[in-house]
């Protein structure tokens, strides 16, 4: 076996977040080594997918306290207030400091960079680069780390099966090569979790491959909570069939949703009325199609029910029509959305209307840490869309996620870099024998096993449409029940897998399975702590329980694992400062309810 | 199955032969699977069937199935393509002829290796150089809409390596730093904020760098988000004669 590698800080995951930690500590402290592990290229983490943009403070007519009390509102009050007012703050200046790196934001003609309204925010606020936001800021970063040669050392295409817990610390993880398939120990002072999120434990979504929870289910399995895990954001706006997503910037530019009698129907779901496309005053904000996410997603079902769909061979849609915006807006706004609905849906929306479904997007819950980053292990950190700060509560906000990997991703590096130089010692030899545990479990559990009967993608696929069934926008105790015992029979069924590839070099395979176990153990966090909550909030929403219950529920949910049987769920109390729980108002109601604060 | 099939004819290697020994260590070979055609199918997705249903060793990479990860390139009946964005209903009833990534080192399977990209990608310097920074409270760097589109097409580079495997230069001189990397190098000398064009020369004049190309312009034809690498290495070579030009007259000028 090779020997241990060893680094200060040990960052998993080489996205957006991940890339910002890198780069905070590389700056942050020019002595101590960063080791950036991900099991794809940087390049291909998921944050390049993301579309529309970022979330940050620039117009005269906006404020901080505007941003938190949309992104307050919009989380139903689940959010921690301290951590919505950090992250309003610092937001600007990490879009600007991106802006330094070279991001080629989308310009004002003035030369300032130019902001559009999103759903549920009261103001233009939203920095984008076309609508390919997140592949710009990813490659930004990307290129900007390499600057830090020597600092930064890059593990590309190496997969992290297990956090090393030694002297109550976190010290290291074990990691495939995948090259080679040798694994290695990787120890260090202080680990950061940058691994994303967990959209695949779903079968219609708009995540990439690698969107598998991986690093929810290491710090789980280390005995960590995670936080929130029930609330899962639907996007209004997917393609059928794909799951590829349409930017909610399609509606901030003024698109429609249409029902099959050409109905905008958002004006019978509490949203506000519909103006006329041609009324300068259109698209309003925060009402009808910039209304939030849950809410959108919500309508559907509702249409749906009323049989006011439309048939596709992929399941029933509406329509977003974007249409009277014009060939040359659309070109040069969503050059992007056009060149998805043409290769993928095989219509040109400058002459037709897109097809479109609620499609699983984002996961507002993860690994629980404060507003440094830091879990309630100690030396492990987490940030981006893996962590739970909380700054999206029930429901995140289009273009806070972006950010918040920013915002996060820096603090997180800063908060590991401080505790690294205040913990020195790391325990290579005990952490060495937890690996060699690690290597045996996965040589006898894969590569050398013979004779299981159960095949990876059959349980996987089963997996999907429990989940689908049970875990979707309603959701009722009877539901939840039901596919949390089928996916409790999948674990069960899971020790019986058989995989054909028993190979060293890029076994996709294993590392398929590997991913399938933390799929398993993602959805049984989630699926326990929305049995638990029996309220309706955000995106949860329970049939059985309509209404909100802040006398009971104003509280995070923290899912501790257990080896026998579900998680152990406790709660804390969410932290408020400046906006006392009220109602969620959109449409007109809500220039009337925006007082105060 | 559904009556309908499309077979595919897979490139499959494997180095170090696997657990199994059910292929010959000693070199390629091409295996045929069968799958079900649908039309809204890319070739992805039957690549993906076959390793859920058919043969769980077949080894690729890929993530986001919608054109912008760049991971899953591969030749597709000789022509190099994302495989997310190529339907088998552009090949349908043909067979389909799915191999790695031409003039790449094989690692396994689909996998070709991208070391040898990287190394030549951070050449370049592929960040924005300033002789001062701008502390960030004082804001952003001014930029106007134009200054952003003279260099916006060459920063939308997905590194799929579709252009490299469409080379004839890069097939014969291993060191060509390849019209990404050179389109990645423009991206910056462009861009109105950046002041490390003298930076980034050394790389992009010595013989590897833009002077390799014999402008065949096949990496543009390829391109699959119209990054026009052959155009961008083009222009490096007018900045290059120019800057050479201008050494050569006016030594004392040249900063
Ligand atoms: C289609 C789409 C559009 C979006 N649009 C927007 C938008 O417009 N605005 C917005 O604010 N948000 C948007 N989002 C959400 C946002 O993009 C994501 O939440 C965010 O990019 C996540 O970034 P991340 O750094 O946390 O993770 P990712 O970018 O997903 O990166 C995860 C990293 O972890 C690594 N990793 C994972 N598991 C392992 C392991 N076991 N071992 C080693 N490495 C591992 C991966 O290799 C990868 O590098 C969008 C999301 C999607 C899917
Ligand atoms: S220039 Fe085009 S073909 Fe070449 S790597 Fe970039 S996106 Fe791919
Ligand atoms: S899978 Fe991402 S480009 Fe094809």
């Amino acid at each position: 076996m090779a020997d241990a590698i060893q680094h200060d800080i040990l960052i998993i995951g080489g996205g957006g977040a991940g890339l910002r930690a890198a780069i905070a500590v590389a700056e942050n402290d020019p002595d101590l080594s960063v080791a950036l592990v991900s099991k794809v290229y940087p390049m291909r983490s998921h944050t390049v997918a993301a579309e529309g943009g970022a979330a940050g403070v620039v117009k005269d007519n906006d404020s901080f306290a505007a941003h938190c009390s949309d992104t307050i509102s919009g989380a139903d009050w689940l959010a921690d207030q301290d951590a919505v007012e950090v992250f309003v703050a610092e937001a600007p200046g990490e879009l600007t400091q991106l802006e330094h790196w070279g991001c080629p934001w989308s310009r004002e003609p003035s030369g300032h960079v130019a902001v559009r309204p999103f759903g549920g925010m009261e103001q233009e606020r939203t920095w984008f680069a076309a609508d390919k936001t997140g592949f710009h800021m990813l490659h930004a970063l990307y290129q900007t780390s390499l600057k830090y040669e020597g600092r930064i050392r890059f593990y590309d295409e190496w997969f992290a099966t297990k956090l090393l817990v030694e002297d109550g610390r976190c010290q290291g993880v074990v990691a495939i090569e995948l090259r080679t398939g040798l694994m290695h120990t990787l120890a260090a002072r202080a680990v950061i979790m940058c691994t994303g999120g967990a959209g695949r434990i779903f079968a219609f979504t708009t995540n990439g491959a690698i969107k598998t929870g991986d690093g929810m289910a290491l710090a789980y399995r280390a005995g960590v909570p995670l936080k929130d895990m029930e609330f899962v954001q639907y996007h209004p706006t997917g393609l059928p069939g794909t799951g590829i997503l349409i930017t909610e910037a399609a509606r901030s530019e003024g698109g429609i949703l249409v029902n099959k009698h050409g109905d905008r129907y958002l004006k019978d779901y509490d949203l506000g009325s519909p103006l006329d496309v041609t009324d300068p005053r259109h698209p309003q904000k925060r009402a009808m199609e910039l209304g939030p996410r849950d809410r959108l997603s919500q309508a559907f079902v509702k249409e749906h029910e009323k049989g006011n769909t439309i048939d596709s061979p992929f399941g029933d849609v509406v329509h977003l029509d974007i249409r009277h915006l014009s060939a040359k807006k659309i070109r040069l706004k969503l050059p992007f959305v056009r060149e998805l609905a043409m290769n993928y849906a095989g219509i040109d929306p400058i002459r037709e209307p897109i097809p479109v479904r609620p499609v699983v997007h984002y996961m507002m819950g993860g690994i629980h840490t404060d507003i440094h980053g830091a879990t309630p292990l100690p030396g492990l950190f987490a940030a981006g869309e893996c962590a739970c700060v909380s700054i999206n509560g029930a429901n995140r906000l289009g273009s806070n996620s972006l950010t918040e990997l920013l915002v996060f991703g820096a603090r997180a590096g800063a908060s590991a870099a401080a505790f690294a130089r205040e913990h020195e010692t790391v325990h290579i030899a005990a952490l060495d024998t937890q690996a060699d545990d690690e290597r045996r479990r996965i040589r006898e559990e894969f590569l050398t096993k013979d004779g299981g009967t159960e095949r990876l993608a059959a349980l996987r696929s089963e997996l999907f449409n429990a989940m689908e069934q049970g875990a979707g926008i309603y959701r009722t105790e009877e539901s939840l029940r039901q596919t949390y015992r089928t996916v409790e029979s999948l674990h069960e069924r899971y020790r019986n897998l058989q995989i054909d590839d028993h190979s060293n070099c890029y076994n996709t395979e294993l590392t398929a399975a590997l991913e399938l176990r933390n799929m398993l153990d993602v959805a049984e966090a989630l699926l326990h702590s929305a049995l638990e909550r029996k309220e309706s909030r955000g995106s949860h929403q329970r049939t059985d329980h309509p209404a909100r219950d802040d006398s009971k529920y104003l509280k995070h949910t923290l899912a501790y694992r257990r080896d026998d049987g579900p998680p152990r769920i406790k709660y804390q109390d969410v932290v408020i400062t400046k906006w006392p729980p009220g109602k969620r108002v959109y449409g007109a109601e809500a220039s009337e309810a925006a007082t105060g604060c | 199955m559904p009556d309908t099939t499309i077979t595919l004819d897979v490139f499959r290697f494997q180095p170090d032969g696997g657990g199994h020994a059910r292929r010959s260590t000693d070199g390629p070979t091409f295996k045929a699977y069968r799958v079900p055609y649908h039309e809204h199918w890319v070739v992805l997705d039957a690549l993906n069937w076959i390793k859920d249903e058919l043969d769980g060793t077949l080894s690729y990479r890929w993530s986001c199935r919608m054109g912008v990860c760049g991971s899953c390139g591969m030749m597709v009946n000789g022509v190099p393509k994302l495989t997310c964005a190529a339907f088998l209903k552009d090949y349908y009833p043909g067979t389909i002829r799915v191999e790695p990534l031409t003039y790449f080192a094989v690692e396994r399977d689909l996998i070709v290796d991208m070391d040898g990209f990287l190394g030549k990608l951070k050449s370049v310097k592929p960040w924005l150089i300033r002789e001062n920074e701008k502390p960030v409270d004082e804001g952003e760097y001014l930029q106007s809409p134009n200054e952003l589109a003279s260099f916006k097409q060459y920063s939308m580079c997905i590194n799929c390596l579709l252009c490299y495997a469409a080379c004839p230069v890069v097939g014969a001189e291993e060191d060509f730093i390849g019209p990404a990397a050179l389109a990645i190098a423009q991206r910056y000398n462009l861009d109105s904020r950046d002041q490390g064009a003298a930076e980034r020369a050394d790389a992009l004049s010595a013989d590897e760098g833009a002077w390799g190309c014999t402008f065949v312009g096949e990496c543009s034809e390829v391109c699959p988000k119209n990054v026009d690498p052959a155009g961008a290495i083009q222009r490096v070579k007018v900045d290059n004669v120019k800057d050479w030009y201008r050494k050569l007259l006016m030594p004392w000028g040249h900063r």
